[in-house]
């Protein structure tokens, strides 16, 4: 039997038009104020996925030019180039390979094991995490990470509902002009909110346990599909283990641990195996990045 | 009388049929959503480009295969795009071609440049004179073409499995 049951979402948005018509029947409303009730209604229901590719992107630049206040770029051409070219590739091998404004990767001059991925696709590596990949497919699985989070949207996710609210809000009530004054100042505030709950997440608290291991599910399919061995992920997380230092503010502090990891990626891709790299492939790892 | 009948569940029929027409003809229609992408011979991108499409193109999208979409452009190209590069929605590119239609559903249509927009990150950096975006700029010239990825995959002995990006 077919039965209709309405998510919460769609109850409440025909509540808000039910009241608005009651509204505007009594004359207590005018039609147009009736008309943004509805609106109004219907804005404060939606969830991050309402955000568009465009506003996901300005969103994410933000988030980016935020990061590298904090971590100064690696001004090096050679190293970035490299890291691009892995990354971009990998991209095209997930199940979101176009964004707005496309994938780019950086590398920050910090010994930190930190590794960041504004919403969009900037994603931003410490020299302290490539320190931690012996070889190109260990740096792809840390890549190919990143790539999952901008995948699933786990930044944006991070926003709180109250801040999309007002955010919304604003937009459906006034749906046609251009923003200006207090409207454009009153976005800004629900903007920089959403940047601060997105790095805060990302810099201190950390994202949740399963939307790490959603993005480690990501990474070993994204590297099956592009040609890299996703035992370079476990390999990677090995290293890393020997490298973070208790209670430090990195990884250490923001993701679980790599024991916990390994132990997970097992059950996705079996128990691990050595990774063995072609010599061009190694040379070029140590060529381009130094290590 | 009964020809009255007749003749009325007949325009009824044909008045839904035609609907259904213009539905699924509708449903066909897509935007691109994001700032450009390309149009490709074949659904791969290891495929060779024979066309850009913009922010807020549109395409009729002719079939499908696994994530690919084979699209018709306006401007009478035909190729293949990801569908992650595509919206159902219209997407209205200036102010001035909003109608009574956009306030009337905004499920159906999205105007570019509103809500968290360049003016919203100009305001963001008048407020934060700290933060440079200047690396920001830098990273998103940072671009690899498909030749280029299909040469550094090669040179390192990298084999994308069957079929490449789902």
């Amino acid at each position: 039997m077919l039965t209709f049951s309405p998510a919460k979402g769609q109850i409440l948005d025909v509540l808000s038009d039910i009241g608005a018509e009651i509204g505007k029947q009594t004359g207590a409303l005018t039609p147009e104020q009736a008309e943004a009730i509805k609106k109004a209604g219907k804005a404060v229901n939606k969830t991050f996925e309402a955000i568009t590719p465009e506003q996901e992107y300005y969103i994410g630049r933000t988030v980016g030019a935020v990061i590298i206040n904090k971590y100064p770029p690696y001004d090096n051409d050679q190293a970035n180039r490299y890291l691009n070219l892995i990354g971009q590739s990998l991209a095209q091998f997930s199940d979101r390979p176009e964004t707005f404004g496309g994938y780019h990767f950086l590398l920050m001059d910090s010994n930190e094991i930190n590794a960041f991925s504004a919403p969009g696709g900037l994603i931003f590596i410490s020299r302290g995490m490539l320190n931690c990949c012996k070889d190109e497919d260990a740096l792809a699985a840390v890549l190919a990470h990143e790539i999952g989070h901008v995948q699933h949207q786990h930044g944006l996710q991070a926003i709180k509902k109250s801040r999309l609210n007002s955010a919304f809000t604003i937009l459906a009530t006034e749906s046609a002009k251009q923003f200006g004054g207090q409207d454009l100042k009153d976005l800004t505030t629900a903007f920089e909110g959403s940047i601060n709950d997105i790095t805060s997440t990302m810099m201190n608290s950390g994202y949740a346990r399963s939307c790490e291991k959603e993005a480690d599910k990501t990474a070993v399919e994204i590297m099956k599909r592009a040609g890299y061995n996703p035992n370079g992920l476990t390999e990677m997380l090995m290293e890393m283990k020997k490298h973070l230092k208790p209670g430090g503010l990195d990884f250490a502090k923001t993701h679980p641990s790599p024991d916990s990891r390994i132990k997970d990626l097992t059950k996705l891709i079996g128990p691990y195996q050595r990774v063995t790299m072609p010599v061009k492939r190694q040379a070029r790892f140590i060529s381009e990045t130094g290590n | 009388m009964k020809i009255k009948k007749l003749f009325s569940g007949c325009l009824v029929t044909t008045c839904l049929i035609a609907a259904a027409a213009i539905a699924a003809d509708n449903s066909k229609m897509m935007s691109v959503q994001v700032k450009t992408t390309s149009l490709r011979n074949s659904p791969s991108f290891i495929s060779k480009a024979c066309a850009t499409l913009a922010y807020g193109d549109r395409v009729e999208v002719s079939s499908t295969k696994g994530p690919w979409s084979k699209v018709n452009t306006q401007k009478g190209a035909t190729g293949w795009v990801h569908t992650s590069a595509l919206s159902p929605k219209k997407i209205v590119l200036k102010s001035g071609q909003e109608t009574a239609q956009t306030r009337a559903s905004n499920d159906e249509l999205a105007l570019a440049g509103k809500g968290f927009n360049s003016d919203v990150e100009g305001e963001f950096k008048k407020q934060h004179k700290n933060i440079n975006f200047i690396w920001i700029n830098k990273m998103e010239k940072m671009r690899v073409t498909s030749a280029e990825m299909q040469r550094f995959l090669k040179e390192g002995s990298i084999t994308p499995r069957e079929g490449g990006a789902k």
